[in-house]
């Protein structure tokens, strides 16, 4: 059949790459599954999909940094084999990655030019800055060939891993969000060198989770969700309505049973809390809101938006700027993680192995990590080996870890496994809030409803959840309430009954930003 | 046919334990190599090398001799190192805990009863090391200033500092270098030969250490340090206050090993008061694996080797050093083996007759 396909195709245009069957598994996720591309010259494809939905994974199995465990790549109709950067680049494929591999101490030139092939000992830099001012030329990408890395905007260093691809006369281009970096005014610039790219029979792949970029900038777009291609559409022929429909899912995928739950004091309150990202730059900007006891509060928003950091002043891990927050009525600004662990809060972090477990220790004495300077677990400083051991395979049956035994290093586990073992941990040791950030990134299918079952008994035993996620699907079928953040601002917050994932899926983009994008492309096209 | 390293289920003990073994021999091999290419019989100088250190009662108390301050700088190492704490001022803590030591025996004998000379001028040790130890720790705590850079250049300090005390300051009326002799009220009792009561302590507080790591809630946040400062910080843990409470500890162990050489052994602050233990014990920490009761088993073979390269320039003429060589050579092949903890080595053999470099034969085979 997918021959078949293949040979209708050939006729009118032979695609220049076709991925056939990738399938990628890590331990507990399947990223890939059974995934088919097909890419043309002359076209720029959008791959959508919300986070953990499979995009980066396929792009680094194309780029040679990750090997499939199944399926085929054939490049201008050749079947590769691609196993590392340099194979792909060999067959003209390259990608501009989110975080930017250029030497901040070398010019321009010199970082377009580092790791080729056949280059002589002495390289003509005359002649190869000369090249580079053609090719900055020809596709709008203004940059000076002899100027320093650490001299460049952020912008500019993009164009010139851009260049950098052109130079070595890559013909498939990956751009893996090119404009999370960029200003809207850049962002603009950027669908012009994609228009030029186009014009010269280049092929390129345009990472995104936005809506909005896939209609100003893409031909064709390729919906992912879970692993999986859920739709390839003409670009003309969708909506963003439709493409946020596609991305999310419609399709509930559990039936959770919401009980009614009497609705308690308020457990959270933030009063106009301002703080800053690691950069130093404003991260949130005056968020107010309020967790009762009994409900659980989802936060949406498109990642970057606060989220983090919102999730960072809650349990003491970032320092308040300005604002307060209470627990409990009891304020708890800029207190350290102990006190604020100590006064009910609990938290599965985002950060799973670098955060949440220690891959290095035992399931046993992650699962203790919180409870361990307590009787019975501890007793005058003394742990109470016999007793960890116990509790821990009471915890482990209870929350159906699939462990060998308590005494394995958490990093022999699943991902799913190791996320059970953090949400047992914090769920046994929370009095009054539980902060989730992305509960279920990432987890199988069963995994999943785990966590949100979980989080519902936290709700119906009387305790307040903050749920931060991306899924939006989650967030309708869990939480009661539903805040997007936008800019580090609460953009509204809406009962989840009266929410629907295409308003909230816009609200998450910025919807008046999403407008102009389009206006503003629309005329190249 | 080619050979795959595959991810173990679980961290193999065997390999935990099989690992420094092997390293030992492939060790002992390079070094026969070595032996044999400056022209001596690597068997025979082997021989004799363990012949000098186990042959008689006195070979053995002079193992015991140099067991005693590796065991104590080693486990000083090792309790900064469960921490990811790279102290590398072992050798510098050792000899300003050989220094106090001397000071407070030497210069505060006079006014006090003679029994409390002992303990004090252990303290003394201690609290010398820990000061040592102390300085980079709230350097890193408040400031984060790198530790490795700290601790080691105040290595140079403190062996400076204690050349001008027995060459110039503390110097004996009549010698070239080196202090009085210590009252003998000070001294540490002798157990054989000149092996002394300092390795008794030492064994001793390996044994506390090991305790403290399993049975604690301070080993137990350490470890969790050690292995995730950010979990550590997420869990809770103030790490900076544990930062410094650790190495006051770990500098106060090397501490007492430069106090145990003087009141045990020289009885004097004098040159080769330390001879690089303080390094040394960096290989023993990494070699036991940070476990205390491993450190006194290493601890003990280092010393054997000392002492074993010792009797071979004595009786072959062959540089001491051989024995220094050896220890050096041990921590190639142990650094580069501890990759089987965690991975197993596997054959696996092509099937089909297919490439066995085309990865992916075996989904389309």
């Amino acid at each position: 059949m997918a021959m078949g396909d293949h040979e209708a195709r050939s006729r009118d245009q032979t695609p220049v790459l076709q991925m056939r069957g990738i399938v990628k598994r890590f331990p507990g996720v399947l990223a890939n599954d059974h995934v088919d591309l097909d890419l043309y010259r002359g076209e720029v494809l959008a791959l959508l999909g919300e986070n953990g939905a499979g995009k980066s994974t396929l792009m680094n199995v194309l780029i040679g940094l990750y090997r499939a465990d199944a399926g085929e790549i054939f490049v201008r109709g050749q079947r590769v084999h691609i196993r590392s950067p340099r194979d792909a680049a060999r067959l003209g494929i390259g990608m501009v990655h989110q975080n930017f591999m250029l030497i901040p101490t070398m010019t321009v030139a010199q970082n377009i030019i580092l790791g080729m092939d056949a280059l002589p000992f002495v390289p003509p830099m005359s002649e190869i800055e000369q090249r580079i001012r053609e090719l900055s030329e020809r596709y709008h990408l203004p940059v000076d060939p002899s100027a320093y890395i650490w001299q460049l905007s952020v912008g500019e260093q993009q164009r010139v891993e851009i260049l950098k691809l052109l130079y070595r006369g890559a013909e498939i281009l990956i751009l893996d969000e090119p404009t999370a970096v960029l200003t809207p005014q850049e962002a603009r610039k950027l669908g012009r060198v994609l228009d030029i790219m186009r014009e010269e029979g280049k092929a390129t792949i345009f990472i995104t989770h936005k809506m909005g970029e896939v209609m100003a900038f893409s031909n064709r777009v390729c919906v992912l969700r879970r692993g999986r291609v859920v739709a390839v559409k003409r670009t003309s022929d969708t909506t963003p309505r439709e493409l946020a429909r596609l991305m999310v899912g419609r399709d509930v995928l559990f039936r959770l049973e919401r009980k009614p739950v009497p609705v308690g004091d308020v457990v959270l309150e933030l009063q106009d809390v301002y703080a800053e990202n690691d950069k130093g730059l404003p991260a949130l900007r005056g968020v107010s809101l309020t967790v009762r006891r009994g409900e659980i509060l989802g936060i949406a928003g498109v990642a970057g938006n606060g989220q983090q950091e919102l999730a960072e002043v809650i349990t003491g891990l970032r320092e308040v700027k300005g604002g307060r927050i209470l627990i409990d009525g009891r304020d708890v600004t800029n207190r350290s993680p102990l006190e604020v662990i100590q006064s009910g809060v609990s938290h599965i972090p985002a950060d799973r192995m670098g955060m949440g477990a220690v891959g290095e220790m035992p399931v046993a004495d992650n699962l203790v990590m919180k409870g361990y300077r307590t009787p019975p677990l501890s007793r005058q400083g003394v742990l109470q080996r016999r007793r960890i051991i116990e509790f821990a395979r009471s915890m482990i049956q209870l929350f159906q870890i699939a462990t060998p035994s308590p005494q394995t290093y958490v990093k022999f586990l699943s991902g799913g496994n190791i996320q059970k073992t953090i949400l047992a941990r914090e769920i046994d040791a929370c009095a009054g809030l539980l902060v989730a950030v992305y509960p279920s990134r990432g987890l199988d299918v069963g995994a999943t409803e785990a966590v949100r079952q979980r989080l519902l008994e936290q709700r119906e035993a009387g305790r307040g959840v903050l749920l931060i996620s991306e899924d939006l699907d989650e967030l309708l079928s869990v939480a009661d309430r539903i805040a997007v953040l936008y800019e580090g601002r609460v953009m509204g917050i809406l009962p989840a009954e009266e929410a629907d994932v295409e308003t909230l899926g816009l609200l998450m983009a910025g919807e008046d930003m999403l407008l102009t994008a389009a206006q503003t492309v629309g005329g190249l096209d | 046919m080619k050979l795959v390293l595959r991810k173990r289920e679980n961290i193999s003990r065997r390999a935990a334990v099989l690992v420094p073994m092997i390293s030992f021999v492939v060790a002992l091999l390079f070094g026969a190599i070595l032996l044999a290419v400056s022209g001596a019989n690597p068997w025979v100088t082997y021989a004799a090398m363990f012949g000098g250190a186990f042959g008689s009662l006195y070979g053995l108390s002079e193992v015991l001799v140099k067991t005693t301050p590796l065991l104590l700088t080693a486990l000083g190492v090792t309790l900064a190192f469960k921490m990811r704490f790279w102290n590398i001022g072992a050798e510098g803590q050792l000899t300003m805990g050989a220094v106090a030591a001397t000071g407070v025996a030497l210069y505060w004998a006079r006014d006090l009863p003679g029994w409390t000379l002992l303990p004090l001028a252990i303290v003394a040790g201690c609290l010398a090391g820990a000061l040592w130890a102390g300085g980079p720790a709230i350097l890193k705590a408040t400031l984060n200033v790198d530790e490795t850079l700290t601790t080691l250049m105040l290595n140079y300090v403190a062996v400076l500092y204690s050349e001008h005390l027995y060459y110039v300051a503390w110097r004996a009326e009549g010698y070239n270098s080196g202090t009085e002799r210590i009252p003998q009220v000070a001294w540490l009792p002798r157990l054989f030969g000149r092996a002394h009561a300092g390795l008794l302590i030492g064994l001793a507080l390996a044994v506390v250490l090991w305790l403290v790591f399993r049975y604690t809630r301070w080993g137990f946040e350490l470890k969790i340090i050690g292995s995730s400062p950010t979990a550590a910080r997420y869990l809770g843990i103030n790490i900076g206050r544990h930062i410094v409470m650790t190495l006051l500890i770990s500098g106060a162990l090397s501490g007492l090993a430069g106090a145990s050489e003087v009141l045990g052994l020289a009885h004097r602050l004098q040159q080769g008061i330390s001879v690089g233990y303080g390094y040394t014990a960096i290989i023993i920490a990494w070699m036991a694996q940070l476990n205390p009761l491993g450190v006194v088993f290493v601890a003990f073979v280092m010393a054997a080797l000392l002492v074993g390269g010792d009797q071979i320039q004595m009786k072959m003429r062959l540089p001491a050093s051989v024995g220094l060589v050896l220890q050096g050579m041990l921590l190639i092949p142990l650094l580069a083996g501890s990759i089987f903890r965690e991975y197993a080595l596997e054959v696996v053999k092509p099937s089909h007759g297919l490439d066995p470099d085309e990865g992916e034969a075996a989904i389309h085979g």
